[in-house]
């Protein structure tokens, strides 16, 4: 105690190697964002080359949009989400046990890791170039399945609302697969060796030990995949932007909210893609604070009310 | 307490970063209101010393196989195509951004806000700029493109042989001729000499052009290919120009924000629906400047014909034949039409006035250069007499592609018969929504109703501005 005086501050240097992040975060990040939220009440746009505004418009962009499609967009956007996610979840999940799993001995889990989680390091754009071109009504997937005699007429896989966007979902699915299946293998690993043992003696099997402990072991990492997955859903456009055209065809079913805000941005439209740019902004910044709450649990379950039953029993 | 601060702001970053990533409205904000003060800058340096660069904004690389095939100054050009060296040194530097989804002009409006702020020998000299939005960069409001006067041309006198509609196009409101051009794009029909003789049993120009020279009669000719297995023409989107630049008023009047759909495009809409259920036209050619386009030139392909001016046979037509020369024939479309145009501009603000002068004269206004780009490029060129006297030249203007035809003899008359349609700033997002709109209800995904709503849709988040959209009753 009475070498208080002595005792070296080493803090600031953990500020001093923060800083950088912190300068750049503020220019490049919060200063834009302060702008977009400003823009987002005025009415700001550019018709050929000529500015109109910024005139203060108060709220009336945000009711606009409410009165425009973008409910309808936000729909897309979850459907297109919901198409790729589902297998994506499903598939990483089986992938991950099985690679994990000692007594299945897999040769060659190193070589298989790199190889799923390939997709994901080509870029979005390239990607769906490839399957425009693939799955065009002249391209080769069509050449082969009327070669095989599946098919008389070629499909117009781009053409219908369905071929869009199961096309656009197993692209999702294919580039993010390899990375739900890598952190949810470290999830599985984390599990204690015990619990699989001693399961073990009790004679259980593969898929009781699945659903009765893996699952449950790993439920705040799978909450958390499942959040940050849905946040980069919300922000989904690069896929079907190109696949598209970035017209949303047919019918506008496959624009995503991102999209629909780029279609603002040709016009210049600040007002209108700012408001648009706060209610995605609120609707991530919500799901951020769940993953929040959710990562800052003491309890190893991860659930509030898990942790409310555990100090019940323990009181009680 | 301290360690739940922390986490809350790095979620908020993370969310702020996100945000930021959607909108990115930064900095533009700074950059407003510049164009003003620009003007008067570039009228003051004007008359100064030329500058080292001349900086050339275009969308693909016509234009520069024009100039370096007739202004007599240029040197050499580097190997990528970006940097054309002039004689006394100049360096002529390109920038090429692609035309489709607006890409060109956001990058040409953006370096035109700059203008003012930017280095002498950053500054825009020569923009190019298409029939279809001409019309915002000749704005007098704008001011982005100088008055061809206020360079020293005279367009009475120096370019007195253009057609005239080509001078209209590039005026502003008040008949001020901002910018020229080296072309004149009378469209005509292009037909594979092939199919003709299987189905007419023969391959004649004049006795084909019988055969397609109103709607009526092309659509009994289309009844007569469909009967042999053949398509009359690719896609709708071919036959588009044809009904839209004959609309009969702009599609928004000067002053207005209401949006006029013309009658013709619903004629459009009405017939292209008709010959596509009729089996007339490819359904799987959806649109143009793609790959199913593209490959319905080709030589496997079942299309006997697609609506072209010169350029298009040029450009587009001849990259995409696989097959020996000779085996495309021109002649007269079922409709005199006119299809693009690019015009060169001289650009507010351009610190080398001499040089910009000297090409815009040399490429647009001179009878033997522009001669010589109709031999060399097959280009229909912008000069009245010329052509007159290539429609009378076959042994000079026969064109290999076309085995030997002289297809200048059946511009010339479509040229002189051609009435533009009047233009607005709008139009060419008026043009490709309305073919996006309704390509889902000529393919069946939407009924009529849901495509005219899309439209509508469409064209408020392209156009901000417009607060009514009328259609034809």
């Amino acid at each position: 105690m009475e070498k208080k005086h002595k005792k070296i501050d080493y803090a600031k240097w953990g500020y001093l190697f923060i800083l950088p992040f912190f300068v750049s975060f503020f220019i490049f990040s919060l200063i834009p964002l302060v702008d977009t939220i400003r823009y987002s009440f005025f009415e700001y746009y550019r018709s050929g080359i000529k500015e109109v505004g910024p005139n203060f418009v108060g709220l009336e962009n945000y009711i606009s949009l409410l009165g425009s499609d973008m409910l309808k967009y936000t729909g897309n956007t979850m459907m297109l989400w919901i198409i790729g996610f589902i297998p994506q979840i499903v598939i990483a999940l089986l992938l991950a046990e099985w690679f994990v799993d000692a007594r299945l001995k897999i040769h060659g889990t190193q070589f298989f890791k790199v190889v799923i989680y390939l997709p994901n390091l080509i870029m979005a754009s390239a990607f769906a170039m490839l399957f425009f071109t693939m799955f065009s009504t002249n391209g080769p997937i069509n050449s082969i399945l009327m070669s095989l005699g599946w098919i008389s007429q070629p499909v117009d896989f781009l053409g219908s609302v369905t071929g869009t966007r199961s096309l656009v979902g197993l692209m999702n699915f294919l580039m993010w697969f390899g990375n739900s299946t890598i952190m949810l293998m470290a999830a599985i690993m984390g599990i204690s060796p015990d619990i699989f043992e001693a399961s073990e003696l009790d004679g259980c099997n593969s898929v009781q030990r699945f659903f009765y402990i893996t699952l449950p072991q790993i439920r705040p990492i799978l909450a958390y995949t499942l959040i940050t997955a849905i946040i980069g859903g919300l922000q989904m456009f690069d896929v079907p932007q190109i696949l598209t055209n970035g017209q949303g065809t047919p019918d506008r079913t496959s624009m995503t909210l991102i999209m629909f805000l780029n279609s603002h941005l040709k016009s210049k439209n600040y007002g209108m893609a700012g408001a648009l740019s706060v209610y995605l902004f609120v609707v991530s910044g919500i799901l951020c604070f769940i993953v929040y709450r959710m990562t800052n649990n003491d309890d190893p379950d991860g659930s509030k009310a898990a942790a409310k039953k555990a100090k019940k029993q323990r009181r009680g | 307490m301290k360690k739940r601060a922390v986490s809350i702001l790095l979620a908020a970053a993370l969310a702020a970063g996100a945000l930021a990533g959607c909108g990115s409205p930064s900095g533009t904000g700074s950059a407003e209101g510049n164009t003003e003060t620009g003007t008067e800058e570039g009228s003051a340096e004007t008359g100064t010393e030329e500058g080292k660069v001349i900086n050339i904004y275009s969308w693909n690389d016509e234009f520069r196989q024009r100039v370096e095939a007739v202004y007599p100054e240029v040197k050499e050009t580097s190997k990528d195509g970006t940097v054309t060296t002039l004689k006394d040194g100049t360096e002529i530097h390109w920038t090429i951004n692609p035309n489709q989804d607006g890409v060109y002009q956001q990058k040409l409006d953006e370096a035109l806000m700059n203008q003012a702020d930017a280095a002498a020998d950053d500054k825009v000299d020569i923009f190019l700029s298409e029939t279809d939005y001409v019309n915002k960069y000749t704005d007098a409001d704008a001011d982005a493109a100088m008055p061809l006067t206020d360079l020293g041309i005279d367009p009475e006198k120096d370019l007195a042989d253009q057609y005239s509609f080509t001078k209209v196009t590039a005026s502003d409101a008040d008949g001020v001729q901002r910018g020229s051009t080296w072309q004149c794009c009378p469209g005509l029909l292009v037909y594979r000499r092939d199919i003709a003789k299987d189905v007419f049993g023969t391959d004649d120009p004049e006795a084909v052009g019988e055969k397609v020279k109103d709607w009526d009669t092309m659509k009994a000719t289309a009844e007569e290919l469909k009967a042999k297995g053949y398509f009359a023409f690719s896609s709708y989107a071919d036959t588009f120009r044809l009904y839209g630049n004959s609309i009969a008023q702009s599609w928004v009047s000067p002053g207005e924000t209401v949006i006029k759909v013309d009658q013709k495009i619903m004629d459009w809409v009405a017939d292209s629906k008709e010959w596509l259920d009729a089996g007339y036209l490819d359904k799987n050619v959806k649109g143009q400047w793609n790959d199913d386009w593209n490959k319905a030139m080709s030589s496997s392909s079942k299309v006997f014909a697609f609506l072209f001016p010169a350029w298009g046979i040029d450009f587009t037509l001849k990259p995409n034949w696989d097959g020996e020369d000779g085996a495309w024939a021109v002649t007269n479309p079922p409709q005199e039409y006119n299809w693009g145009g690019s015009y060169v501009h001289a650009c507010t603000g351009t610190d080398n006035p001499k040089h910009v002068k000297d090409i815009i004269l040399a490429v647009t206004g001179d009878q033997e250069n522009l001669l010589k780009i109709s031999k060399d490029y097959a280009d229909f060129t912008n000069t009245k007499t010329g052509m007159q006297q290539a429609a009378k030249d076959d042994e000079g203007f026969s064109s290999e592609f076309l085995g030997g035809q002289n297809a200048f003899k059946y511009f010339a008359p479509v040229a002189e018969n051609i009435e533009i349609a009047p233009l607005s700033a709008y139009d060419q997002g008026c043009v490709e929504l309305i073919q996006n709109s309704f390509n889902d209800y000529l393919q069946g995904q939407v009924d009529f109703e849901k495509a005219k709503a899309n439209f509508e849709t469409a064209i408020r988040e392209r156009y901000p501005d417009i607060t009514e959209i009328q259609w034809p009753e």
